[in-house]
């Protein structure tokens, strides 16, 4: 049966992308580990310093072993609405959710207007 | 167009549609993580991430899933060269692993829920399982499938249909890597600071 041939170069590529691609991801997940178990900085740093890690590894991920942007463009198309779609639902969640929680907190007028005093400087 | 690139033009059209479904699947667990995000302080006096995550357990696992991935890359190259051993040396290297680190996993849940963890404790703890299960049993449904491509390259002796479907089932197992890596980050580093 005849199969669609590889050629050489093109076969050298892909075996170097998925090494490539394993040891990047093996490294960024320990940076990210050791970031947090040794709590090397503040924790409102750290979140936003995971955050940004696991960034990098999708990136990695999406190059190296998911092939995206390689052949064909309506993947990447579908790929970006769809960032567009988590994003909206993950931001716009915790957005509105944080909200809800403001406005229903469960205080007296006399603990509000403390409240307003001491956080907000109303 | 000859055959072969007849068949290659298919096979192009199946992998675009079938990333559509894996897109689709990403709108899933977005809202799973948004759920999970929400209600991450929401204890209701029971543990937080930062009692309950084992985190030396849990990077052990992402190592199993993230050399899995590797593996199968490697089954796929392997195939599309007509290395048939290899191909099943490195497939079979992934199913053990796969089967490793769902049993990691389940082993995990026991663990909380025998100290009496469970979903139902908190809506912390609920968004916990809801979303790390649903990983899981993705995880499951990708083991059955590889199953199912194993026999039939081995029964029909490398037929290019099953080459693509071996294709076909390594993104979706690079992407359930890809949805690890979040829960690795959002829910088990970020969630378990104290």
């Amino acid at each position: 049966m005849k199969k669609p041939q590889l050629d050489h170069h093109h076969s050298q590529v892909k075996y170097i992308s998925y090494f490539v691609g394993f040891a990047l991801s093996i490294v960024t997940t320990l940076l990210a580990y050791f970031f947090v178990v040794n709590e090397l900085l503040p924790k409102e740093i750290l979140i936003y310093v995971v955050m940004a890690i696991a960034v990098v590894q999708l990136i990695v991920q999406l190059v190296f072993f998911l092939h995206l942007g390689r052949g064909n463009r309506w993947k990447v198309a579908t790929f970006a609405f769809a960032v567009i779609v988590v994003l909206v639902v993950v931001i716009g969640s915790l957005w509105i959710m944080h909200n809800l929680d403001y406005n229903m907190m469960n205080m007296t007028p006399d603990q509000m207007t403390q409240y307003m005093n001491e956080n907000e400087g109303i | 167009m000859t055959r072969a690139e007849e068949l290659v033009a298919i096979h192009e059209k199946k992998t675009l549609g079938f990333w559509i479904y894996l897109m689709t699947d990403c709108v899933l667990f977005a809202a799973l993580f948004a759920t999970f995000a929400v209600l991450k302080n929401a204890t209701a006096g029971g543990p937080g991430g930062s009692e309950v995550f084992d985190l030396p357990f849990v990077l052990v696992e992402t190592f199993v899933l993230l050399t899995s991935s590797f593996t199968i890359g490697m089954a796929l190259l392997a195939s599309v060269r007509g290395f048939k051993k290899q191909t099943f040396f490195w497939l079979f290297a992934t199913f053990a692993l796969g089967v490793v680190f769902l049993s990691m996993e389940l082993y995990e849940f026991m663990v909380l829920i025998g100290e009496g963890h469970g979903p139902q404790q908190s809506a912390f703890l609920s968004s916990y399982f809801t979303l790390v299960a649903t990983h899981g049993i993705h995880i499951a449904v990708g083991l059955l499938w590889m199953a199912v491509v194993i026999v039939r390259l081995w029964r029909h002796n490398f037929k290019q249909t099953d080459i693509n479907r071996l294709a076909l089932l390594g993104l979706f197992w690079h992407f359930l890597d890809v949805i690890w890596i979040f829960i690795f980050s959002f829910v088990y580093l970020i969630g378990g600071m104290a």
